[in-house]
């Protein structure tokens, strides 16, 4: 007890055993600054072997998306090794070209890549262009009810009876043969299923008591629903928004391959390279295959990353 | 703590002009045309600058109720409020919502029952301070978040700096609690209404909540409407107490007059269920019998009179009226306790109404 510091002993009124004391001068372990729901939900992601499945595919093909004038061997579309492809045969697998030539006679590696670029640009833009439209319609839905309310969840039920593809095709159609025709197809597409979701969880958290509380403290009634409901109803949408990348994606392909997607030939797309080898299914089935694959494990990547951020999100599956 | 109030019991609760004046509020849900439920009907109560009134009651007495209708929280659709509520000058039930949205929160404002859910689980507890001042005040980010911290720091929070800027999640619900309070106190309002602010927590924060409010309350000058249905809660807090039953105030009375001299039938049974640490411990508790749902309408009777041991055919005179049997302190009884002869008065004119014979409840 002697051995304790001397403005310790000063301060304390009893003395107390040095381990207690030198507890007590520790203080309790606290983690600066605030964690939020969304910080403690990425815990419970990387704890998820699915999500870590998931974010490593769609990490990679992020990557490769964004790097992909560094990664492709070649430029693009370039068709320079056009005179050594025959209608009856394709060039086997050489050093130059690891995947082979593709029956117009560019690179099938480089086509692969960019690819994965034309799909994530427009992908994401689609997506987040659906995300707004339904978010503004969800909005205004949600927040005002009553006529307004059923007003647009009429006109969206209206858009989700029709099934989406055949929406994308007619909206491509209408928009004409354009590079951003296909952006702007997928996302008319989506627009009804956010703006459903969005007005379905404003309305579960405007009826709750921090709703009242906040406007019984005089808020006025924009800043509750901005300020409070809208941030509180944003999970299941953007758990929606990372499974429906997945769908952008395949849709992508869908469209690309129905002949809807860039009008620039030489541009790399999944779907038009199905087009292209679906001639040569019998002979050279890995022109379907391999394309065919990067289409589905991406799709894969986005929902197994959607599923699991759905379940850390969700307070019903925390353990 | 206990703050002292002065010469409550003596002086006159009228002498003041009241801060807020209750007029014959009349809480009716249901939908047009049909014959709505009426959950309040006809309270009247005043407070002035400063006081503490309770506001006590058993589940569905519509305590809370009236005190959404006070503050505008009641549904537009399904629900029709009558009456006055003065507040300076002005009905608050008439307000339009962008002056109700200026009123609340600056000149009124209300703590809710759980703290965990009436905090936005998703914004930190600064931000839900601050808001509220820069709602009402104009503030700088700083000075708002300045004042917030010595709010927090005010209501008891330990280290508001770093509570500033965590989540509702992070913070116990004592802690929440006094969290809700400083939102609620933000901008100095003058009337606090706290709908059992301490239901949801436990014993010992719940002293020091209420003890809490009591000082916080005392050093602003706010008046209070404290709604419970614990009575301990009021003994150590109200100055005044008007207990509900069945959508009517059935007892108005100082708080002292009204735990030394319960006079109406349900405040007297109120009191006599709470077990005493002194009493018998082989003594059998005394619950009021039967349950807040067997009643009658107001309109044909004492609605309390089907679970009264006092009750007699003279309670079953429409629209009782209260009365007052002593200064300050109204009753709505046909037989109030501790008045066995003056009871007969209160009776004598019902004698020549020939009374129907009590119905059976089923």
């Amino acid at each position: 007890m002697t051995q304790l510091p001397q403005d310790a002993a000063g301060v304390t009124p009893t003395e107390r055993p040095p381990a207690l004391a030198a507890a007590m001068a520790g203080g309790v372990e606290t983690d600066e600054g605030g964690t939020s729901l969304w910080t403690a939900a990425l815990k419970r992601l990387v704890r998820n072997p699915s999500a870590i499945v998931g974010a490593v595919i769609v990490a990679a093909f992020l990557i490769v998306a964004l790097l992909a004038p560094v990664l492709a061997p070649y430029r693009p579309s370039t068709t320079e090794w056009a005179n050594q492809v025959t209608p009856s045969r394709l060039p086997a697998f050489s050093p130059q070209h690891p995947l082979g030539l593709d029956p117009f006679g560019s690179d099938l590696l480089t086509q692969l890549i960019y690819g994965a670029r034309q799909s994530l640009i427009i992908g994401v833009v689609s997506t987040v262009l659906g995300l707004l439209g339904g978010a503004l319609l969800g909005i205004l839905a949600g927040a005002f009810g009553g006529w307004v309310d059923t007003l647009v969840m009429r006109l969206v039920d209206i858009l989700l009876s029709i099934p989406s593809l055949l929406l994308a095709v007619s909206v491509a159609a209408i928009v004409g043969r354009r590079p951003e025709s296909l952006m702007i197809a997928i996302a008319a597409a989506q627009v009804p299923v956010f703006a459903r979701l969005l007005r379905g969880s404003m309305l579960k958290q405007r009826g709750q008591d921090y709703v009242l509380a906040a406007t019984s403290l005089g808020l006025r009634r924009r800043s509750v629903v901005m300020g409070h409901v809208f941030p509180n109803s944003l999970g299941p949408v953007i758990v929606q928004a990372t499974l429906i990348l997945a769908t952008a994606i395949i849709e992508v392909a869908a469209l690309s391959y129905l002949g809807m997607g860039s009008p620039d030939p030489t541009v790399a797309e999944w779907g038009r390279m199905l087009v292209k080898a679906q001639e040569r299914l019998e002979s050279y089935p890995h022109l379907t295959i391999l394309p065919g694959l990067c289409i589905a494990v991406t799709a894969l990547g986005f929902t197994l990353l959607g599923e699991a951020l759905r379940e850390a999100l969700d307070p019903k599956t925390r353990k | 703590m206990t703050t002292t109030y002065p010469g409550v019991d003596e002086a006159s609760p009228g002498s003041r002009t009241p801060l807020l004046s209750v007029r014959d509020l009349r809480v009716t849900f249901g939908r047009r045309g049909q014959t709505g439920f009426r959950a309040v009907d006809g309270v009247s109560f005043d407070i002035s600058p400063g006081e503490v009134i309770g506001l006590v009651g058993e589940s569905g007495s519509g305590k809370s109720v009236t005190s959404m209708a006070i503050m505008g929280l009641l549904p537009t659709r399904g629900v029709r409020v009558e009456g006055e509520a003065l507040y300076d000058g002005r009905n608050l039930l008439d307000l339009s919502q962008r002056e109700l949205c200026r009123v609340r929160g600056s000149q009124l404002a209300m703590v809710f029952q759980d703290p965990m859910s009436s905090l936005n689980p998703v914004v930190t507890v600064g931000t839900q301070v601050t808001e509220v001042l820069h709602a009402h005040q104009k503030l700088s980010r700083a000075d708002a978040k300045a004042e917030a911290i010595d709010l927090l720091r005010r209501c008891g929070i330990p280290d508001p700096g770093r509570r500033f800027g965590e989540y509702p999640h992070q913070l116990s619900g004592g802690m929440r609690q006094r969290a809700l309070i400083a939102t609620a106190l933000a901008c100095k309002p003058k009337l606090l209404i706290c709908d059992e602010p301490t239901t949801a927590l436990d014993v010992t924060i719940q002293a020091q909540v209420l003890e809490l409010l009591a000082e916080l309350v005392s050093s602003l000058g706010t008046a209070m409407v404290m709604i419970t249905h614990d009575l301990g809660v009021v003994a150590g807090l109200c100055d005044r107490v008007n207990v509900m039953y069945a959508g009517r105030i059935v007892e108005q009375a100082p708080r002292r007059e009204l735990f030394a001299h319960p006079r109406h039938r349900y405040t007297e049974g109120l009191l006599n269920s709470i077990p005493r640490l002194d009493g018998d411990r082989d003594e059998p508790l005394h619950p009021i019998p039967g349950t807040p749902r067997d009643t009658i309408g107001w309109e044909k009777a004492c609605a309390f009179a089907p679970r009264c041991r006092h009750a007699t055919d003279e309670c079953l005179r429409p629209d009782l009226e209260l009365r007052q049997l002593a200064p300050h302190h109204d009753v709505r009884c046909v037989h109030p306790a501790g008045a066995a002869s003056s009871g007969a008065t209160g009776g004598a004119s019902a004698a020549g109404r020939s009374p129907e014979p009590p119905k059976e409840r089923s």
